[in-house]
């Protein structure tokens, strides 16, 4: 079967849907992302991981271009991401982002939060919006929080609402940047629920995280990044049991023996 | 204090006129300031540039030389803005002197409205910014419904502070010919000079009272905006 054909008959599922090319990005003196090469298809779960300051983030932020790059093309769903203004507001709508800070409108209630972006961006009506987020937070657990605030729930609470804003917007693929990385332990799992409950409904993800559990029984692939370049790429069980590169080796040795 | 008294009407149309001008010239410096305040922190670079040197032109030059300008050199100019006194407002017509006062402490006062504006919109977390891009917002969506809805928050004890000088300076267009509170006080003492210091106690209080009143207002609104992070 050639790859044409392969296209047409599974629909959709397999396509590449997110490909960076050739992605160079500097911030002054540093080389924050060298000649990136991935490319993420539709319905793919994949977890980016490594050091601090590796340029995981970076990777994350510049697919819905919060980060520009300075050399390289970055497509989504075959299309060039534009370079500002409209289009590219249009293009943000299509990509759900997840930050570490939840970043939830901390001037509007839970339920507002969740219909901003349909009512604002899709132009949908606001009781049809409504319903739909209710069902949305519903779904990640906070329904009963609708007329609260933000800062009136738990960081777990919050980042449940603001993976329910992200969906809300129906995109076709979600960038988690470390979502759990400012949360209690006893919070991750909620949301982490959440996400594995995402992915398993077949959405596209790209999640930067250093959640090793959440990598090996969600991820298809796992990234592993170092000094801003990509160093290995391999599904979860490959790489957990048996990295290839020294880089990886050392990474996994000291995160994985406490 | 006689004076005072027993001329009341004459003491409240003075606190009147500064109270007009004070009204009239802080919605324009407010509305021209924060429209100033999303161009600096637009990404327009021109309109970015353009506020940056309006703010420097009008927030580094004397009050009362832009006054000087506006009363003197424009009509000089050929700008006389005697073409206000054609419209009438509930009856009343409009003159030229309140046109122009008002106009030389809306230039003056917006510079000041802009940069406190500025410092708001600095306070709010970049991460609401990002939030509401990424959610498909365009900048001037997440300017009204994230940023400066929030930047009002931050922002009103300073610009507190900015309407209150704006209230004071108004007594500047006492030595372009409008009969405001501090004109007023001169006529008098002018003419009651025994009485002076009475005199000056009665118009002391009347802007004390003004003042206080927008602070009220201000804490009343603040309390009332507050959002918790």
């Amino acid at each position: 079967m050639t790859a044409q054909e392969t296209g047409t008959v599974s629909a959709g599922r397999g396509e590449p849907l997110v490909v960076l090319s050739g992605v160079q990005k500097h911030f002054g003196q540093l080389h924050a992302l060298k000649d990136i090469e991935l490319s993420v298809k539709r319905g793919e779960v994949v977890v980016v991981i490594g050091p601090s300051g590796s340029g995981k983030s970076t990777l994350c932020r510049t697919i819905n271009r919060l980060e520009t790059i300075d050399e390289g093309t970055i497509t989504l769903d075959g299309k060039d991401l534009p370079q500002e203004g409209k289009a590219l507001a249009a293009l943000r709508a299509e990509v759900g982002m997840v930050f570490q800070s939840f970043n939830l409108f901390a001037h509007k209630t839970i339920l507002e939060n969740v219909t901003l972006g349909p009512i604002k961006v899709r132009g949908m009506k606001k009781d049809e919006a409504e319903k739909k987020a209710r069902e949305l937070l519903d779904r990640v657990g906070v329904g009963h929080q609708a007329e609260k605030y933000p800062a009136q729930l738990s960081g777990g609470q919050q980042q449940r609402v603001a993976i329910a804003r992200a969906l809300a917007m129906e995109p076709k693929v979600m960038l988690f940047d470390e979502p759990t990385s400012a949360l209690d332990p006893e919070m991750i799992k909620e949301v982490l629920d959440v996400m594995v409950d995402l992915a398993q409904q077949g959405m596209t993800m790209v999640v930067v995280t250093h959640e090793m559990g959440f990598a090996r029984t969600a991820a298809d692939r796992v990234v592993f990044m170092a000094d801003g370049a990509i160093v290995e790429e391999n599904t979860p069980e490959e790489f957990f049991t048996n990295p290839r590169s020294d880089r990886a080796k050392d990474f996994l040795g000291k995160i994985l023996k406490h | 204090m006689d004076a005072v008294f027993s001329n009341f009407d004459e003491y409240l149309k003075a606190f009147g006129l500064t109270i007009g001008l004070f009204v009239v010239s802080g919605i324009a410096s407010l509305v021209l300031g924060t429209i100033l305040a999303v161009f600096r922190v637009g990404p327009v670079s021109v309109l970015n540039k353009a506020a940056a040197v309006y703010v420097t032109m009008f927030r580094n030059t004397p009050l009362l030389m832009i006054f000087v300008f506006i009363f003197i050199a424009m009509p000089v100019m050929g700008y006389n803005f005697k073409v206000v006194e054609d419209i009438e407002i509930a009856g009343y017509n409009v003159s030229a002197f309140f046109f122009r006062a008002c106009l030389a402490l809306t230039l003056y006062t917006s510079a000041f409205v802009c940069e406190a504006m500025r410092s708001g919109v600095n306070a709010v977390p970049l991460g609401q910014a990002e939030a509401g891009r990424a959610i498909g917002l365009t900048f001037a969506q997440s300017m009204n419904l994230v940023i400066l809805p929030q930047a009002v928050r931050a922002v009103i004890p300073p610009m507190t502070s900015v309407l209150i000088a704006l209230a004071k300076n108004t007594s500047v267009a006492a030595a372009f010919g409008l009969a405001e509170a501090t004109a007023t006080m001169r006529g008098f003492t002018n003419d009651n000079a025994d009485q002076r210091i009475g005199i000056f106690l009665a118009f002391a209080v009347g802007y004390i009272i003004v003042v206080e009143v927008i602070s009220l207002v201000s804490y009343g609104i603040e309390r009332k905006v507050k959002v918790a992070r």
